[in-house]
């Protein structure tokens, strides 16, 4: 007894204190609190349906990307060796990596056939083991050669790349440097098969070309189950300095969908005239037909699982309006016009979705980020550009199943539904 | 009486009834083609895979080391040992043949090519294009265009008891070749039939019927290497180990999976004298891409199953709720809460089984069509599937309606038949 004149002022007051909201935003805000349960239940629906489209199509986007970093550990996807077999520029290799940039990588080769001690042929190739050994992965090497010699040179290798296109004779002081340690510490990667021809006993050995002889030591053994196992491998600068032969060819693996590698080819064909830069069609071709596979499956399971999210919402969202029948009965007797009604159950719909797609969209691009961690260990961007579509469908869903009952109700006179019928 | 309710409620409520029928059918049905797909894409996408071409190589066991750069072969074409072409056929009788799609022989040898006077030296590769070899009752089709898929002809294929010739696309630029010219080859005229494009070497040589490389050698039969497609097992511990140190359980489970390595066993053990070994650049990434696309989808069907479980579980609860009155009128006639419960448990197992069936069936067509129109290959639904989804679809539908139900039989029978629950 004594609580009601207490509370009644301070409802009054709390009233009269509150902003000027008008009518229809406090029938749509008190709606949502007054039946939480029911309104609950179809944020539910509305928000597990944007998220999961959210992560369906985040994944769509970005798997690509990320199936075609994996794509790279088949190696080099381009590949740019000089016109009928001569060397190529010396700056060959800067300008395909400037075309390059960040997008990819390009190692140089040389390949020079030598005699071993006994006599044999055998091929001998020059390249920057630190760059091998990130672009074909495949290679089974039991160690490679210590970087220690060969890395501090390979910095003033470029700049003497630089300096000699300009100033040729500015070569031989740089050039010689390396040769004289390699006298004592070249190391070579020898492939399997071309162990027991040039180093039967796993010992220092001898290698001549035109002449000129260098002393290598085994650092390891290269398997692949191709040609580069007959191979044995220097570091370039060594390579330069015994043979005096440059790279001929450079192997570049370009990142990007087939476009883009389409593209990065004609930039670098244009710059290197004397060069012919392909794409290594074994490689993209492959590449190729299971991305795309792989993202038509992909593509069929997205549109599955939004369709049955999207249906299931409008079959809640539909029994959620025809519920209220009521609530539309009383707005309609007490004088509501049918324009109002309809705003206002639409307006409802619409507040339902752009709630429920936003609130999923957080939780889509979580479900996102989970798998790219789960199954790439790297987790997937979150893409705004996806937020959108998923706000315009949710809220095209949210007013269809809007739309449906409302019309089925409008022929219903209101006494007719209040009575219960 | 518990039946007729139940009979009722279903031939009263047609509506109702059939929308979460629908719910509950397109859950199921996304969740059935979803599992199907996952289950089947290892399969599929290892197929895809071979589009790389051979994962591995076989060669005569004493071969000489190979002198090659870019293709070109530096060693004398007499030298070293030969495959016998004769064991080819072999190979499919390997315990492993279904896995093995395909195999081509490689004869390389140096050729003089035009008329004498302005001879080019050149390489011609013997190899089979498609062709027919019986190895006991089997009769089977292989070569380069089961191996090789990236090859691409301008022009037609030359048969492969023909003495007609492919031109590499390079090579045809510089001697002039067109399909349906004549080339001198080695003093003899050979039909061109079409122009050869690989990305590869290839495109510098001239590619013969392996008959043709033979004569041209002058050892019939002789065949270099042997490159061979098969359908692998990502490698795992058990694979990596020597066989030489297994005991004999292990080295059968070893033999009888597989794995690359132990196909390239049995390949030994077929073809005498030979040395069978895994392309790595091929072999060992296959692996990895299989793993990470069986991974994806392996997680974008539990995502699937997340969203129709939920989707399921929303219908059910708003076809409950919107019965609140039936239940309290089956309260208010004296019905305990017990046999409430019982009613909508009865019905939601019948609308599970009824519609699991249909969705199960639905989703059987789908997994169907889209096997068809992405891999151009069949699905196969493992049958025990059938029950695990008929059981997942009660489950599910159980423990949505559950929630539901024991609101529905909390609610006082005179609110909820006033209509003010």
């Amino acid at each position: 007894m004594s609580t009601t004149p207490t509370v009644a002022p301070s409802v009054a007051e709390r009233r009269a204190a509150s902003p000027h909201t008008s009518m229809f935003l406090r029938m749509l805000v008190r709606a949502a609190v007054l039946r939480r349960g029911r309104a609950a239940s179809a944020l539910l629906a509305m928000v597990v349906a944007a998220a999961v489209a959210t992560a369906m199509m985040n994944l769509y986007v970005d798997v690509q990307a990320k199936l075609r970093k994996e794509f790279r550990s088949y190696g080099a996807n381009v590949i740019a060796i000089g016109k009928d077999g001569t060397s190529l520029p010396p700056d060959a290799l800067n300008k395909i990596e400037a075309a390059l940039g960040p997008r990819g990588m390009a190692v140089p080769f040389a390949y020079i056939v030598a005699r071993s001690a006994s006599g044999q042929s055998v091929v001998v190739a020059g390249t920057n083991f630190e760059q091998v050994q990130k672009l074909n992965r495949w290679w089974s090497v039991s160690a490679w050669p210590k970087s220690e010699a060969p890395k501090p040179e390979i910095e003033p290798k470029a700049e003497s790349v630089n300096s000699r296109s300009s100033e040729p004779k500015a070569q031989s002081p740089n050039a010689t440097a390396p040769s004289l340690e390699s006298k004592t510490s070249a190391q070579a990667l020898i492939g399997m098969k071309a162990l027991p021809v040039v180093a039967p006993e796993n010992r220092p050995f001898d290698l001549t070309f035109q002449g000129h002889a260098i002393h290598l030591a085994p650092a390891g053994t290269l398997q692949t189950g191709a040609t580069e196992d007959s191979r044995v491998y220097l570091s370039l600068p060594e390579f330069v300095a015994w043979t005096g032969v440059e790279p001929s060819t450079i192997e570049i693996a370009a990142n990007g969908s087939a476009d883009e590698v389409n593209s990065l080819i004609r930039q670098m064909a244009a710059a290197l005239p004397t060069a012919d830069v392909h794409p290594v069609r074994q490689i993209v071709e492959g590449e190729a037909r299971v991305l795309g596979k792989t993202r038509a499956t992909l593509y069929a399971a997205a549109v599955l699982i939004i369709l049955t999210a999207a249906l299931c919402v409008l079959a809640t969202l539909t029994g959620w309006v025809f519920d209220r029948r009521r609530d539309f009965a009383i707005m309609k007797a007490l004088g509501a016009s049918e324009r109002l009604v309809s705003g206002f159950f639409a307006a409802e719909a619409a507040a339902l979705g752009v709630v429920g797609a936003i609130l999923g969209f957080v939780i889509g691009v979580g479900i996102a980020a989970w798998i790219g961690r789960a199954n790439f260990n790297a987790p997937v961007v979150p893409r705004f550009s996806v937020l959108p579509f998923v706000l315009a469908g949710s809220v095209a869903v949210a007013l269809l199943s809007a739309i449906v009952p409302m019309s089925l109700l409008r022929r219903v006179q209101p006494a007719i539904i209040l009575k219960g019928e | 009486m518990f039946a007729r309710l139940l009979y009722e409620s279903f031939r009263r409520q047609k509506r109702r009834k059939l929308l979460a029928g629908i719910a509950i059918t397109l859950g199921v049905a996304v969740a059935t083609a979803m599992i199907a797909v996952a289950t089947d894409i290892g399969d599929k996408i290892n197929r895809e895979l071979r589009t790389y071409g051979a994962n591995l190589l076989v060669t005569p066991q004493e071969d000489t080391l190979d002198v090659e750069i870019g293709g070109v072969n530096l060693k004398p074409p007499s030298d070293g040992s030969f495959l016998n072409e004769a064991d080819l056929p072999k190979i499919e009788g390997t315990f492993w043949r279904h896995n093995i799609l395909g195999f081509s022989p490689m004869l390389p040898v140096t050729v003089q090519l035009g008329s004498p006077a302005a001879a080019k030296d050149a390489t011609l590769l013997g190899t089979y294009f498609a062709k027919q070899l019986t190895f006991g009752k089997d009769v089977f089709t292989t070569g380069v265009r089961n191996t090789h898929p990236w090859w691409k002809v301008e022009g037609a294929w030359p048969a492969d008891d023909s003495t007609d010739v492919l031109v590499g696309e390079h090579l045809s630029a510089n001697i002039a070749a067109q399909p349906g010219s004549v080339v001198t080859i080695a003093g003899q005229s050979h039909r061109i039939t079409g122009i050869l494009s690989t990305g590869g070497p290839e495109d510098d040589e001239v590619v013969a019927p392996l008959a043709v490389a033979q004569q041209i050698l002058g050892r019939p039969a002789a065949v270099r290497r042997i490159y061979v497609s098969a359908l692998t097992k990502p490698e795992d511990a058990l694979a990596r180990r020597d066989p030489k140190s297994m005991n004999s359980e292990l080295f059968d489970r070893w033999y009888c999976s597989p794995y690359v390595q132990s196909i390239a066993y049995q390949l030994q053990e077929a073809i005498p004298h030979s040395h069978a070994e895994q392309i790595r650049q091929v072999a060992q990434n296959e692996g990895t891409v299989l793993s990470r696309i069986k991974g994806l989808m392996l997680l974008v069907t539990l995502a699937a199953l997340f969203a129709s479980a939920l989707a399921v579980s929303a219908a059910m609860a708003t076809a409950i709720f919107e019965r609140r009155r039936e239940v309290g009128l089956m309260k208010a006639l004296g019905a305990g809460n017990f046999a409430v419960a019982a009613l909508f448990f009865a019905e939601s197992t019948l609308l599970a089984l009824g519609a699991g069936v249909t969705g199960f069936f639905a989703g059987s067509f789908l997994a169907h069509r889209i096997g068809r129109s992405i891999f151009d290959a069949q699905i196969t639904i493992p049958p025990v599937l059938f029950p695990i989804i008929l059981a997942l679809a009660v489950i599910v539908t159980f423990a949505g309606s559950a929630a539901a139900i024991r609101r529905a039989v909390q609610y006082d029978p005179v609110f909820a038949l006033r209509g003010d629950a």
